[in-house]
């Protein structure tokens, strides 16, 4: 995949800039900033309702933006003339409810997007799946359906079917929030593999603890506006902004 | 379902089917006394294989009708789920039509607006017998019903099996294809089996309209044997349990289905 021209692998590979988003006549991002490097992990943390979800999905064009740029590897997503097909090759995203195809199997659900939409040779694809079914430690439920898994299990498949597509950057939005506790362990093991191999990821979740450990820069929003944003250390250990610490004290 | 046989036993029908045929030999048997006539029971075994002869024309219509249906019907579905309103509205408007007119009315319809004969363009004419415009009379509403029974089902699967197609560059005929109809079939076959076992059941209607299907070939039979109203309990009950014989394990299959497939949360 060419990059837009112009873009080099120093400027950020999503760039958010004055990114507005209404639902009628409701506002629920107003004013959004962030920039994401290549290699980076980034955490958006914050009160539910406060447009986290909304604006994970603007990155890969699934909400379209009312108003400001998002840009991928310096690509305007919210373009008319995009080619939406780049885009999504580019940027792959996991969902809380995992969303897998119930009538497929775990291999046939990971090939089936390289297959269909990229037409790769279907034996590469197989190897690159079942590598990617052994990484996310399900190789021996290749064959088995999405319902016949844990729901820990299902979104590690999901997991794996984005990565077959080989994309640039991955998005997390609150992928273990429908997770009984003791499945969600593996699916962060496997998000912070996918973090220390050099994944760019950008996160929504309310597990402070990972996000803590894993991200390079985390984000507390309220109410559709970045409140603070730094490094975890830094944010957790001493926030600036009140609200910021009156969130921290109820969920830590 | 507007044709569901409730949860019975599948026994009782069966029971019920027997007595139907019992009290059937016992009206005949009442006439046995008079040795010089023919037997109500004997008529109609003289008269059976034209009545299923009837019968059979019943499932050739049952089987076209159901095949024009299905075809025209998810052509009809698919228009309804279009993006652009162009295909979407005449579909929607030709689907509640059919579906809120009652078939005798379509019928008369199609028997009357459909001439009886066409001239083809090599100057051929081209008789069209009433039974063709009977199936297509019957196939216009069970159309109609597929149409809706393909929305249905299609709107029935969650929007996240859309988003994360969408998510992994499907195209929307590529999500339509490989991700939801799949999912859809299983849905759609027990309704689908529904209207094809009330489309049989609607085709002695043909006879109304002068089509030789069984009911007509009942009626034209008892009338040659002499019209005596002993033949009607019979006759009736005779052409009653063809019908139920074909139709009772359809019921009954489509019913395991729906089971197994609420079983299995599909």
């Amino acid at each position: 995949m060419t990059p837009s021209e112009g873009w080099t692998p120093d400027q950020p590979i999503v760039a958010i800039r004055d990114l507005h988003k209404s639902f009628g006549h409701v506002e629920v991002l107003k004013g959004i900033d962030i920039e994401v490097m290549k290699g980076e992990v980034i955490c958006i943390i914050g009160p539910s309702g406060s447009g986290k979800s909304t604006l994970i999905r603007t990155i890969n064009g699934l909400t379209p933006a009312t108003t400001g740029s998002v840009t991928v590897e310096g690509q305007e997503v919210h373009d008319d003339n995009l080619d939406k097909l780049a885009l999504r090759r580019k940027v792959g995203i996991v969902f809380q409810q995992y969303n897998l195809f119930p009538h497929r199997t775990v291999l046939q659900n990971v090939m089936m997007a390289p297959l269909l939409v990229l037409k790769e040779n279907k034996r590469e694809v197989e190897e690159r799946a079942r590598s990617l079914l052994a990484k996310v430690q399900l190789h021996d439920k290749e064959d088995a359906y999405p319902a016949e898994l844990s729901g820990g299990q299902q979104q590690r498949v999901a997991i794996a079917r984005s990565l077959c597509m080989r994309p640039d950057v991955m998005l997390f939005d609150e992928v273990t929030a429908a997770l009984d506790p003791e499945t969600v362990k593996e699916v962060l093991v496997t998000i912070k593999q996918l973090a220390a191999d050099g994944m760019t990821c950008v996160l929504v979740t309310h597990e402070m603890g990972f996000a803590r450990e894993v991200s390079d820069r985390v984000y507390f929003t309220d109410a559709g506006r970045i409140v603070e944003s730094g490094p975890p250390a830094q944010l957790f250990e001493q926030p600036q902004d009140p609200r910021t610490r009156e969130f921290l004290s109820k969920v830590l | 379902m507007t044709w569901t046989v409730t949860r019975l036993n599948w026994r009782l029908p069966v029971i019920a089917a027997a007595l139907c045929l019992l009290a059937s030999v016992a009206a005949v048997a009442q006439q046995e006394g008079a040795a010089d006539r023919e037997t109500a029971l004997q008529a109609l075994v003289t008269w059976m294989p034209f009545i299923l002869q009837g019968f059979v024309l019943n499932l050739v219509m049952s089987v076209l009708a159901m095949a024009i249906a299905t075809v025209t019907g998810v052509i009809l579905g698919f228009m309804q789920i279009s993006p652009s309103a162009v295909i979407r509205l005449p579909a929607k408007l030709v689907t509640h039509v059919f579906r809120n007119s009652p078939w005798l009315v379509i019928l008369f319809a199609i028997m009357f607006l459909v001439p009886f004969r066409v001239t083809l363009p090599g100057g051929e004419t081209v008789m069209i017998p009433d039974w063709v415009k009977a199936t297509v009379g019957f196939a216009l509403p069970v159309m109609a019903n597929v149409s809706e029974i393909l929305r249905g089902a299609v709107m029935s699967i969650p929007s996240g099996q859309w988003e994360s197609a969408d998510s992994l560059a499907f195209s929307r005929g590529q999500t339509l294809r490989h991700v939801i109809l799949p999912q859809c079939i299983r849905r759609m076959l027990p309704p689908w089996m529904n209207w094809y076992a009330l489309l049989t059941l609607m085709t002695p209607m043909a006879a109304i309209l002068g089509v030789n299907e069984a009911l007509g070939n009942t009626q034209a039979a008892m009338e040659a044997a002499g019209s005596r109203p002993e033949f009607l309990i019979p006759f009736y009950l005779f052409l009653m349990t063809i019908f139920f014989v074909f139709i009772y394990p359809i019921s009954l299959w489509t019913r395991r289905l729906e089971r197994r497939y609420a079983a299995s949360g599909a």
